[in-house]
């Protein structure tokens, strides 16, 4: 059973179509990511997975459910542009959202001690929400989005705003909740955090579905056909190698249509170099998107 | 627990510990407190004036030597002014007056004192007319003739039914005034109840909890828990008002005690108030709900709710003239019409009587349009909850009210 199934779903607002027939599923277990120019009409599927708004038409099923009160306690949700009750204190903040999914108090209060202590919040249990940092907020607002075990998280740009030490901490909590089991939705444009989590990605644009599937499979299909090289001793002409681009440490060959990357390995074993890295180029999810992305503006 | 009481504790707790409540509901209190301790810092002033007064007079014209004794005051004769301005100056008397010679043909009576304040006390004029009067009917008409020409009139009003029997109920001054000040109460209670609801909807729009809250709970369930939670709270502040000012009363001087137990209430009065409270509230709550849904901010709310402020607060204006003209049919209208019916009908329990079929009008239309604008505010509460930054048109509101 898959976490998420979206089948052709569609949203216009006042006339706009938003989100036009977009079809995508998410696994157990797996962290997808959700990627698109803004205005793209992420946000919008977002709210039509987690109920907010209706689709005008197509269905979305999680956790092998149509969407109910009862789905909604398995829900975790960190929306994009975030806030908490000002004048409330972060325990009350957490321990009442926590007990709108469906948790009791106590043990909402005992997760919540159990987070803020993962998390370094601990000392700040007691201060109103508007005493906090932005990223500190952040942070209570992640808590929020998983105290209650939900079994699909989405989170909006979680990692906007977090300086390294917290961006690296909230990385590993949510690595941690794939290997327990939970799917999460990850929508950012933060393409580096895409490629260090993600395993399958669904690129939107105008609404449109424009890639989806294994994040590899993606890159090696848009790969180009050169490698990169850094090397000790002379060069020279190499066969089947077409241009050599000097970058900062390294070489780019490009090589002929009719080479492999294997074949110019061993020629270059064979002639004695030195190789220090040898490496099949792909191409970074940020240049596949521009050139997607780009296309698909034309 | 179910998520709709969660939520309704939660916004009642959350209200009922804001500063502005805890003002507001403790400001009326004092405000009684505070009357009662000017009342009886005025009448604490006021009895050291009972003792008795000595005022002089000249009579030129002659004839006035009888009632010199006239209540608290005694008046004494002097024959010359002269005399009258030397016992003035030792402190002797308060004051003095002649009665010239030609005082019958044109009624002028000059008056001497050392005081800046040139009008004669209400007292001291009543003194010195009675005594005039009397002296000068001295002889001609008895004595009870004259006590009558005094004060001719001493109006007793009774109300009787439409059967010609008593009433029960005979009204008054007193049992008017504590349905005006009730129903300034209950429209502060609506209006401040109201807003709350707004600023809180305004408040997670802005920082977008409301997609938590959305994405935990139905828009049904946030809405029902929300009015609730608030209409709770309202409800507990009107209480606290309710109970405290009377309590507050009866402790007050025996002047202020007296004139509260003479008020005689229609028995339905607090019944009629608390379903009146709750109807208004409900009434304004769901309204907000809509305008804090379609406005981008909590300012920009408030100020479209103010629109509906205004007639609710148009019976308060006009309290002094449905005093005298309780028949008009205006007050019917007022009665009937849901948006201005909570503060009319308490105002019109004091004043006059309410046939029970504009009670019933008046309540089934506050009740219907309550219904029509709940069903209404659901319909557009979802879509333009998350619409951030821009209000919609009023067409664009009208369209999705019929697509929604």
């Amino acid at each position: 059973m898959q976490a998420v199934e979206v089948s052709h779903i569609v949203k216009s607002f006042a006339d706009k179509v938003v989100v036009n027939d977009l079809s995508f599923s998410v696994a157990r277990g797996e962290i997808f990511g959700l990627i698109g120019p803004n205005g793209a009409g992420k946000t919008t599927t977002i709210r039509m997975m987690m109920d907010i708004i209706k689709p005008d038409s197509g269905d979305v099923t999680i956790l092998g459910e149509k969407l109910s009160e009862a789905t909604k306690n398995k829900l975790g949700y960190l929306p994009e542009e975030r806030g908490l009750y000002k004048k409330l204190r972060v325990i009350d903040s957490i321990v009442y959202l926590a007990s709108l999914k469906g948790m009791d108090r106590r043990s909402a209060e005992e997760k919540a001690n159990e987070l803020l202590n993962q998390t370094g919040m601990l000392p700040n249990k007691g201060k109103k929400i508007e005493e906090l940092s932005r990223g500190m907020g952040q942070i209570i607002q992640f808590i929020v989005s998983i105290i209650h075990d939900p079994e699909l998280v989405v989170l909006d740009e979680p990692f906007a705003g977090l300086d390294p030490v917290n961006t690296e901490l909230l990385k590993g909590m949510l690595l941690d909740l794939r290997n327990q089991g939970k799917a999460l939705i990850l929508s950012t444009h933060q393409m580096n955090e895409i490629e260090e989590l993600c395993d399958r990605i669904l690129m939107i644009n105008h609404g449109r579905s424009v890639l989806y599937g294994n994040l590899s499979e993606i890159k090696s299909k848009y790969r180009s056909n050169s490698v990169l090289l850094e090397f000790e001793g002379e060069l020279g002409e190499v066969p089947g190698v077409t241009e050599q681009r000097t970058r900062k440490g390294y070489v780019e060959l490009v090589l002929d249509g009719n080479t492999t990357p294997q074949q110019v390995l061993e020629r270059l074993v064979s002639r004695g170099i030195v190789i220090n890295r040898f490496e099949v180029a792909t191409p970074p999810l940020n240049e596949i998107f521009l050139r997607v992305v780009g296309k698909t503006h034309e | 627990m179910n998520k709709t009481l969660l939520i309704l504790r939660h916004e009642f707790l959350h209200t009922v510990k804001r500063r502005g409540f805890i003002v507001m509901t403790l400001i009326v209190p004092l405000i009684a407190l505070l009357l009662i301790g000017v009342s009886q810092l005025v009448s604490g002033v006021a009895k050291p004036t009972v003792e008795v007064t000595t005022i002089g007079y000249v009579d030129e014209l002659g004839g006035f030597q009888q009632y010199t004794s006239q209540g608290n005051i005694t008046l004494v004769r002097f024959d010359t002014p002269d005399d009258a301005t030397e016992a003035l100056v030792k402190g002797d008397i308060k004051e003095y007056f002649v009665i010239p010679p030609d005082y019958i043909s044109n009624g002028v009576i000059s008056r001497y004192t050392l005081e800046k304040q040139l009008a004669a006390s209400p007292a001291t004029t009543t003194v010195i007319n009675n005594f005039l009067l009397s002296n000068l009917l001295a002889g001609k008409v008895p004595a009870a003739t004259i006590a009558r020409i005094e004060a001719p009139l001493n109006l007793v009003t009774t109300r009787l039914t439409e059967t010609g029997a008593v009433a029960p109920e005979q009204g008054g001054y007193g049992s008017f005034i504590i349905p005006a000040v009730f129903s300034i109460l209950l429209a502060l209670a609506i209006v401040f109840s109201s807003t709350y609801l707004l600023q809180g909807l305004g408040e997670e729009k802005e920082n977008r909890l409301i997609e938590i809250l959305l994405s935990s709970v139905s828009a049904r369930q946030l809405l029902t828990g929300k009015v609730l939670g608030i209409g709770a709270a309202g409800l507990v502040q009107v209480g606290v008002w309710a109970i405290s000012v009377p309590l507050l009363l009866n402790m007050a001087s025996s002047s202020i005690g007296g004139f509260i137990s003479t008020i005689q209430l229609p028995a339905n009065f607090i019944v009629l108030a608390v379903v009146y409270f709750i109807l208004g509230y409900l009434l304004f709550a769901v309204l907000s709900a809509g305008i804090g849904a379609i406005s981008s901010n909590s300012r920009e709310g408030q100020q479209l709710i103010g629109i509906f402020t205004i007639p609710l607060l148009i019976p308060l204006w006009f309290m002094s003239l449905l005093m005298f003209l309780p028949d008009n049919p205006v007050w019917v209208v007022l009665t009937i019409l849901p948006i201005s019916a909570p503060v009319e009908v308490i105002i019109r329990l004091g004043a006059s009587y309410i046939p029970a079929w504009q009670l019933v009008a008046s309540i089934a239309a506050l009740v219907l349009s309550i219904i029509g604008i709940l069903l209404l505010t659901i319909r557009i509460f979802r879509t333009y909850l998350l619409m951030y930054g821009k209000r919609p048109g009023i067409g664009e509101v009208l369209r999705s009210l019929r697509t929604g």
